[in-house]
């Protein structure tokens, strides 16, 4: 059976380091990168990309619409 | 990138991504704050509902106030509280417009607390968008109306004491007891499921304004993190334990 694979792309200038998609990912994929942007914030990055399933949780509760998310079968 | 990612990235996989009414500007707000969340919500109804050119929102004084650079619709922006008012005139002078008030809770409940009770009585044909995060965000987390005995804010630094303070208010209970209105609703939007539910509401609150069936009322029971001193995480978290237990969510009215 094909396996779903997701995927996220930050705006990592708009992001301000909340942290609460972290908190709603059911795959743990998400974590603050040590790096900073441009405002200072540690910003939101995919540190397990190989375990996104693409269900959109962290981009819907992000208040700064910063997360686009993609989803296929691979 | 691995070529991996790079083949999920792709235009035709995008299964979620920013609402094309956002506008470009980075948002003011703190880190984690509820206005970010239900901004998106309502520009994304409006979006799916075509009418990005019909609708007009009235932005009050608060963090909020500046509404009107992150939503590319029409906007008024009203005087402290006063937006249910100007949101009866925009409604009645276009009624074939949509016309929603977007307020906080000390904008709504305390110095506005006249001028919602009046809208919503009449039946005004307006939607409103309230953000319940019970304290004042704007001027440096002061006590509103709707803050809980107990809590701390700056202007009561030992919690609010009902002798001294008196009750939180509980507003939208009072509204939807106004027979002007036809729906009241409480949602929040901390975690997927709760955001999904409330777009819903908003869109529900959004439709029956195209169908003139009077004052439709959303409550969002928020955070605010920076008044509430906690993280957004540790903030949405209190919500859940004390929030809720003083403002339960839940449809009230669905006439
Ligand atoms: C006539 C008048 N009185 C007082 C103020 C000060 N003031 C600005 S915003 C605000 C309350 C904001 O709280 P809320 O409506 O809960 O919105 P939030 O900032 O929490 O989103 C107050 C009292 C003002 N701007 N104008
Ligand atoms: S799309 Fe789902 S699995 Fe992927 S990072 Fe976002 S919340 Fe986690
Ligand atoms: S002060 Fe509170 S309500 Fe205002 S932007 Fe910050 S978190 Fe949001």
């Amino acid at each position: 059976m094909a396996k779903v694979r997701g995927s996220i792309v930050v705006d990592v200038e708009k992001c301000k380091g909340c942290e609460l998609c972290a908190v709603a990912c059911p795959k743990d994929v998400i974590q603050l990168a040590h790096e900073v942007n441009g405002k200072g914030y540690h910003y939101a990055s995919m540190a397990k990309p190989e375990d996104c399933i693409g269900c959109a949780s962290c981009a819907l509760v992000c208040p700064d619409s910063c997360i686009t998310v993609y989803r296929a079968k691979a | 990138m691995t070529e991996e990612l790079k083949d999920i990235q792709k235009e035709e996989n995008i299964v979620y991504k920013k609402s094309s009414l956002l506008t470009d500007n980075v948002m003011h707000y703190c880190p984690g704050c509820t206005h970010g969340v239900v901004h998106k919500l309502v520009a994304e109804v409006i979006e799916e509902m075509g009418i990005q050119g019909d609708t007009i929102g009235v932005s009050p004084v608060g963090c909020s106030v500046l509404a009107y650079n992150y939503i590319d619709i029409d906007w008024q922006e009203a005087a402290h509280g006063r937006a249910p008012a100007l949101a009866t005139a925009v409604s009645r002078l276009h009624p074939e417009k949509y016309v929603f008030t977007y307020q906080g809770d000390g904008d709504l409940a305390s110095i506005g607390c006249a001028e919602i009770m009046h809208a919503c009585n009449r039946g005004e044909n307006i939607v409103v968008i309230f953000i319940n995060n019970a304290i004042y965000g704007m001027t440096g987390g002061q006590m509103a109306p709707t803050t809980m005995i107990g809590q701390v804010t700056a202007t009561t630094p030992y919690g609010r004491d009902v002798k001294l303070n008196g009750y939180n208010m509980k507003i939208t209970e009072l509204i939807a007891q106004l027979p002007g209105t036809c729906y009241v609703t409480r949602e929040s939007a901390h975690t997927p499921a709760s955001v999904r539910k409330t777009k819903k509401a908003i869109r529900k609150a959004f439709e029956n304004a195209g169908q003139n069936k009077g004052t439709s009322f959303v409550e969002v029971v928020g955070t605010c993190s920076s008044g509430w001193k906690l993280t957004p995480e540790k903030a949405n978290e209190w919500m859940v334990d004390n929030s809720f237990k003083e403002y339960p969510l839940g449809t009230m009215k669905d006439e």
